[in-house]
């Protein structure tokens, strides 16, 4: 078993439900949001404000925030775990990734926080 | 016709280089690469590579041949002629030896951790195990790989991280025994594969089910294995 202890959940099975459910949940939300507008054609400001204002709208996106930040941790990592190896890039490598996993998780929080004020208006 | 074959002998070389060959090939004939390999060694003796049973059984003979993995001895020149020039590599990903001679080392690694035999911790029957045959069946398409390497070193996961992914042959070997009647020890099998590397490294590429020699389906195995982690763990 290979260990590692900046995954998501510590364990690939973890990781991979994680990525295909919020896969699966990011695209019936960005689906239905798209089929809204189309289905819009005279999309005004205060329709868009009064859609977001409702409750299950602001339960739904908030879901989609996080599982948006969630999958992005869990590509984003392999990504890092691929391509930013020592195999690579030398003895620097871990330096590297730490470095490169680290600024993924705050600019993460950052768009959540962010995300949650606009959502609610706050 | 045309070879490019690539050339290295660490002990003279300081880098690899491509070097051509022109020959003369029997005209009305279909000869195979490991032929057209037997050839050129009559031209030029230091050219090295593995072979053994020439009839795709052994898998010695896994190479790259004009871009794609294959086994020389049942790849035939006229599918692997690219605009009149056969280009010959060894497998990607691994250390030369020399010429198209690679160290299979961490590839057998790999296969050595999912611990390719029975585990059965009853006691042994006096003859032998038994298994109905649509057990046996379940091995069909499983059993048959011949670790020629071709999959693993054609797959992106296993070149990233050749020390921690499986690979497909690894991973088609350890479902082979997840899926025997007669093995005892799946649960501690699937505990050792549950990391995010091991299996999970996978992201169905594919490109194993495209050139294995054997037309065996790694993928698919894969998916069987996560199936049973997922089952395992919910």
């Amino acid at each position: 078993m290979v260990t590692n202890v900046t995954s998501f959940g510590r364990s690939g099975l973890y990781d991979w439900v994680v990525q295909r459910l919020t896969a699966v949940y990011l695209a019936v939300y960005f689906v239905g949001l798209l089929g809204y507008m189309a289905l819009s054609p005279d999309l005004d400001f205060e329709q868009w404000r009064d859609l977001f204002s409702a409750t299950w709208m602001r339960v739904a996106s908030l879901f989609a925030l996080v599982a948006l930040c969630a999958h992005a941790w869990v590509g984003l990592w392999t990504i890092s775990t691929d391509y930013l190896t020592s195999d690579l890039l030398g003895s620097k490598a871990s330096v590297i990734r730490f470095a490169f996993q680290s600024a993924c998780v705050i600019v993460m929080f950052i768009y959540l926080v962010w995300g949650i004020q606009i959502l609610w208006g706050l | 016709m045309l070879v490019s074959l690539y050339r290295y002998n660490p002990e003279v070389d300081s880098k690899p280089r491509m070097q051509d060959y022109e020959i003369e090939l029997p005209a009305g004939k279909d000869l195979m690469v490991l032929d057209v390999l037997e050839l050129l060694k009559r031209q030029d003796p230091s050219i090295s590579y593995r072979r053994s049973c020439r009839e795709g059984v052994c898998g010695s003979d896994g190479m790259n041949i004009s871009g794609t993995n294959g086994l020389a001895c049942i790849t035939p020149v006229s599918a692997a002629t690219r605009g009149g020039k056969l280009v010959l590599r060894p497998l990607p990903g691994l250390p030369v030896v020399r010429d198209l001679v690679v160290d299979m080392g961490v590839f057998y690694k790999q296969f050595e951790k999912i611990q390719p035999f029975l585990i059965n911790s009853t006691p042994a029957p006096a003859i032998e195990r038994l298994q109905s045959p649509e057990d046996r069946e379940k091995l069909d398409g499983l059993y048959e790989c011949i670790l020629c390497a071709c999959c693993s070193t054609n797959c992106p996961s296993f070149w990233w991280n050749p020390d921690k992914f499986i690979g497909p042959a690894g991973l088609l070997q350890a479902y082979r025994f997840l899926a025997d009647s007669r093995d005892t020890a799946t649960d501690a099998r699937l505990a050792d594969l549950e990391d995010p590397f091991s299996v999970f490294r996978c992201r169905g590429i594919m490109n194993c089910v495209a050139v294995c020699p054997k037309g065996l389906n790694p993928t698919r195995a894969i998916g069987h294995i996560r199936s049973m982690l997922l089952q395992r763990a919910t």
